[in-house]
């Protein structure tokens, strides 16, 4: 039987009471005695020189407080960048400064040139509509491999290109491959595109500064994943306050999908304003401007090619990738093309020779950084694509062809720089055959025919790293900061539990899941046990969430805190039963004497800690709260093998998904419906990738899908029933819980199964099309049949 | 939005008068103009509101015309306009429910958008638009990218679509907006067969005649086979190019051939 409580059982999420009935409080809902609002005024070129800005207009409009422009911030700090990538030659990477308003020169449309604070939003925005911003506009990059010509336009002018970094992984085994390459008996090779994004979520970001001058404290609420991070980056290097006198609240949060990691200007803006106003500053993006001025994701050009023997083993992958980092480096932006995409080239398979090459390109668009899954769904995509194009090439069943260069044993240490732990990828694909009834596909791709449908089969595998990361492992690797994460467990006098965790629930459910596991450890019930995240007054300190990070190394943390408690609980509980500490077992809530009839509760033993009488003082503390801080020992490395069946109109060219599967192996699960719940929303974004999603600029780098009229979401009935399946589980061997992560694997693992089904539904109608980039919308499907 | 004043005549002849005010404006449903107003994309004086005008509300027959008022929502045509079923069709597949139930045939056609449906359902029926002055036929009325026979203060107050033997729309949708990226009303009569076109060209909705002319003669899929519909003037955006809107509206007339069988 299921159970029903602790891990493993499939507890409702708690937080869906508050979500559900409307009663959930964003940053938004946050509205302060006193509160101004400010609108900013954005660049609608997509490069050009400031001649000047005259607000002299808008200053005496109604309601206008104050009008902010880049002169304001001229002394303020660049917002930082907070990872360095050192490249193929052993530089560091170009970095540009990165001000929150411009200065002088606008590097992308939706750049902030100035900033009206008002009594109203309406009045803001019509003072903003009064000031007159004189740009001579300049020729703009758009076009990555354009911006790396001689002679281009640069973004930076004070920088020598418009090259970020050329960076070579490993680049000791570059010779090697190409050698391997040459030598190869087959060599498939791919170019292709990894559609730009954006997260679109449901929430867009607000930002409310909020200065105490009594106290010279500064609070900024915000729509962030992370409000540590966003503390040490606009503290320590935008505007320098120092940790003690500022505070980062993130409240409820609708959705982040990695673009609310990142610290943005309009954050160090409103906190800045309201310390020069002693007001409240508010900003509530709208969705127009959320397209131009949230962090896109993906966004990468790559050729990769694959070596073969005359046996079908993969013998090398190399691969070019040209990746966009947008106008400014956004706060992971660099890590994402290297260190989360090129020590994933590997992927499930024992290839022994990898190079990547990645050139991070600067672009008059809006900057790029992290996206669900974050560099290694590009790393999946070219990787499954390719190898399915070899077997087509090879005329061999690419299922069989990925059976055979799978890595079976554990742990192994690829050749780009990670050691896996564990998995068992037969196990999954087996599972996978399974779920899907792949024995069935023949019949029904008959039936498709008879109704005059093309249908094809794709099927992929992914390998992620998630529980980012080894703190001395990413230190090396560029990070300005460390990964691990933290948690205090508060035990209150009557034995209910406050933990303080770190990470920072947006939908994932964490005020669920964690309490299950302390529910567990000490065997009371998770209603006893609350979390409380999203402030920095509040917890001890944390990194947040993101890379599937959150249990993984922020739950570890709380179960090291906990077995604190719990050993220190043990003390207490010898105490009262006058037993040996060796002897106390902690079960079911109740604390024993091995071999004897003596227990006691465990809240007997929190109040004795609070209401010290009876206690051995002398010995231990009052009280009963620790703190632990975890830093994880490795990635974990969750993989799965993922299948699509797809319909493709031969008349019109469009697909209809009919059906989907995914065998993922997360190690141990605390929560199963939402582990599926997470599954789900991945494959969502996934198809919403492959099918639908796009962010195109045109050469002027106006972005053309700006709004929903243009950037096509994912809605349910674009969506199939998902067929999940997380039975084949290989408990990750370096955490406590023995967990790897789930958050990000849907969005990874799909792209590539649509694609490929797609192109085996054309091959079953005749058109043998190598490959067609996403979003596959109709008419590209329909142009690549046709071509 | 820009602030401006909001009226709710009761009468046609009332919000005629208010609508002569200086930068007046007809508000019906509101699903494109408070978008465009949140935009500040428009700047009217006032709103004048149609939505309190009883007699431009609701579906009726009228021997083999269907009469829809002016200010019918969507909603209403597609739960009440069964007399004509592939008109009822049409309205149930616009936008989502809050957008069918609030917004209507009159702003539609009078807003005449390129990618919108009504316009084709209007022009393929060879209906009649009536407004508080005239009648005006479908084949006048449509002139171009958002622009019509309409004169500044006119208001639709009801339109009246003979109803045909067999009709059908095919609706191919923009995958983001889910208005139609080609959409094709085909309508057969007693004196001949209309097919319109809405969503492909550059100057809005139209009638493909050589597919009326094989259509008429034989009412048959088949008919349309050794046509081509031309790429000239068919808009080339994001989400398909000419090439393939001329393409979608041979297979969409085909379909709706077919599903008139
Ligand atoms: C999310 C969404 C999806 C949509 N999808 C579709 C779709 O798939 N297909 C489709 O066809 N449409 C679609 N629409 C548009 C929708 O049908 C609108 O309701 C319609 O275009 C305008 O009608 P309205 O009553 O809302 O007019 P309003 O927005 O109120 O007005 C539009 C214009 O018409 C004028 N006007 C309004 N009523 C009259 C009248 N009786 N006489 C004269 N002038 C008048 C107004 O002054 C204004 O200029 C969608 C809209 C939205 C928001």
């Amino acid at each position: 039987m299921p159970k029903d409580h602790g891990i493993g059982a499939s507890s409702k999420r708690r937080e869906d009471v508050r979500f559900l009935t409307g009663t959930g409080r964003y940053t938004d809902d946050i509205n302060l005695q006193g509160q101004a609002y400010v609108h900013f005024v954005r660049s609608d070129v997509a490069h050009g020189t400031i001649n000047s800005i005259d607000t002299s207009e808008a200053e005496n409009m109604p309601g206008v407080v104050r009008i902010f422009t880049g002169a304001d911030f001229a002394a303020v700090g660049s917002i930082p960048c907070g990872w360095q990538v050192t490249d193929r030659f052993g530089e560091a990477m170009q970095e540009p400064a990165h001000p929150v308003l411009a200065q002088g020169k606008v590097r992308h449309v939706g750049d902030p040139i100035a900033a009206v604070v008002a009594e109203t939003k309406e009045q803001a925005r019509d003072a903003a509509e009064a000031i007159v911003v004189d740009i001579d506009e300049l020729p703009a990059v758009v076009n990555m491999k354009e911006a790396l010509a001689d002679g281009a336009p640069k973004v930076h002018d004070d920088l020598k290109s418009n090259l970020c970094y050329d960076w070579g992984f490993v680049e000791d085994n570059k010779a090697a491959v190409d050698e391997a390459i040459k030598n190869a008996a087959h060599v498939t090779t791919l170019e292709l595109v990894n559609n730009r994004l954006v997260a679109n979520p449901m929430e867009p970001r607000v930002a409310v500064g909020d200065y105490g001058f009594a106290n010279d404290e500064s609070t900024l609420y915000t729509t962030s994943q992370n409000p540590h991070v966003i503390r040490l980056l606009m503290g320590a290097f935008v505007l320098n306050i120092p940790e003690h006198k500022l505070r980062v609240v993130a409240p409820d949060v609708g959705g982040g999908f990695g673009t609310k990691i990142f610290h943005y200007a309009e954050e160090a803006f409103v906190t800045f304003a309201s310390r020069a106003l002693r007001r409240p500053v508010k900003w509530t993006s709208t969705r127009s401007e959320a397209f131009m001025s949230d962090a896109h994701g993906r966004d990468h050009v790559t050729k990769i090619e694959l070596a073969l023997d005359a046996d079908n083993n993969f013998t090398a992958v190399r691969t070019e990738t040209y990746a966009n980092m947008g106008a400014y480096l956004s706060t992971f932006a660099p890590s994402v093309p290297t260190w989360l995409h090129g020590t994933l080239m590997a992927g499930n398979y024992k290839t022994p020779l990898i190079y990547v090459n990645v050139k991070a390109v600067f672009t008059n668009t809006v900057p790029v950084d992290a996206y669900r899954g974050a560099g290694r769904p590009e790393a999946t995509f070219q990787l499954e694509r390719v190898i399915d194009k070899a077997a087509r090439e090879l005329g061999v069943d690419p299922i069989a062809l990925r059976r055979q260069n799978f890595i079976s044993e554990f742990p192994y240490a690829t050749p780009v720089a990670v050691e896996y732990d564990t998995g068992d990828y037969t196990a999954t694909m087996d599972k996978l055959e399974e779920i899907m009834d792949l024995s069935g596909f023949e019949a029904r791709r008959k039936e498709s025919e008879a109704k005059g449908k093309w249908r094809g089969l794709g099927v992929n595998c992914y390998i992620e790293a998630c529980g980012i990361a080894p703190s001395n492992l990413v230190g090396q690797l560029g990070a300005r900061a460390g990964l691990y994460d933290a948690a205090t467990v508060r035990v209150n006098a009557t034995g209910s539990i406050s933990v303080m965790v770190g990470a920072h629930s947006h939908g994932q459910g964490h005020e669920t899941t964690f309490p299950q596991v302390i529910a567990e450890m000490i065997g009371i019930d998770e209603s006893q046990v609350d979390i409380v995240h999203g402030d920095t007054s509040k917890i001890p300190f944390g990194m947040g969430t993101y890379g599937s990070r959150s249990l993984a190394v922020c739950g570890s943390a709380m179960v090291r805190a906990a077995e604190k408690v719990i050993n220190k609980a043990k003390k207490i509980a010898a105490h009262l039963l006058e037993a040996s500490e060796a002897d106390i077992e902690l079960k079911d809530g109740k604390f024993s004497v091995a071999g004897t009839d003596k227990e006691c509760a465990w809240g007997d033993v929190t109040l004795a800690a609070y209401v010290p009488h009876n206690y051995p003082l002398e010995d231990i503390e009052p009280g009963l709260e620790e703190t632990a801080f975890y830093d994880p020992a490795n990635f974990t490395y969750p993989s799965g093998a993922y299948a699509c069946e797809v319909e493709v109109d031969p008349d019109t060219g469009k697909v209809t998904i009919e059906k989907f599967a995914a065998a993922d192996d997360f190690g141990n699960v605390v929560n199963p419906m939402i582990v599926e719940g997470q599954v789900h929303g991945g494959i969502a974004q996934g198809i919403g990738q492959a099918m639908l999603e796009g962010a195109v600029y045109d050469a002027e780098g106006q972005l053309l899908s700006a709004s929903y009229m243009d950037y096509a979401m994912p809605r349910a009935d674009d969506l199939p029933f998902y067929i999940v399946d997380h039975s084949c589980a290989t408990p990750c061997t370096h955490n406590p819980l023995g967990v790897k992560g789930c958050g990000e694997a849907g969005a990874i693992g799909s792209p590539p199964a649509v694609v490929n089904a797609v192109i085996d539904a054309l091959a079953s109608g005749g058109k043998n099309v190598p490959h067609i980039d996403m979003p596959l919308t109709p008419h590209r499907v329909w142009k690549a049949m046709n071509a | 939005m820009y602030a401006f004043d909001v009226t709710r005549p009761k009468t046609v002849d009332e919000a005629v008068a208010a609508l002569s005010q200086e930068d007046a404006q007809a508000l019906g449903g509101g699903q494109t103009l408070i978008p465009t107003l949140k935009q500040r994309l428009a700047s009217p004086s006032a709103l004048v509101s149609l939505t309190g005008i009883e007699d431009m509300k609701g579906v009726c027959q009228d021997g083999d015309t269907l009469v829809i008022g002016g200010g019918t929502t969507h909603g209403t045509v597609a739960s009440e306009g069964g007399a004509y079923p592939a008109l009822a069709a049409l309205a149930s597949n616009i936008g989502d429910p809050a957008v069918r139930n609030r917004g209507t045939i009159g702003g539609s056609l009078a807003n005449n958008d390129p990618s919108a449906c009504y316009p084709s359902a209007a022009l393929a029926s060879n209906a009649t638009i009536v407004t508080n002055s005239r009648e005006i036929a479908a084949d006048d009325y449509f002139q171009g990218l958002f622009t019509t026979a309409l004169d500044e203060g006119e208001i639709i107050t009801s339109v009246r679509f003979p109803i045909p033997q067999a009709a059908n729309y095919q609706k191919f949708v923009q995958p983001a907006s889910r208005f139609a990226l080609v959409g094709v009303f085909v309508s057969k009569h007693a004196d001949g067969v209309r097919v319109a076109v809405t969503g492909a060209s550059e100057d809005g909705v139209f009638r493909w005649s050589d597919a009326e002319d094989a259509l008429s003669g034989n009412f048959s899929p088949d008919a349309v086979d050794g046509l081509t519909a031309s790429a000239d003037g068919l808009m080339t955006d994001l989400h398909g190019d000419a090439e393939y809107r001329a393409h979608l509206i041979k297979v969409l007339t085909k379909r709706a051939v077919a599903a008139c069988q």
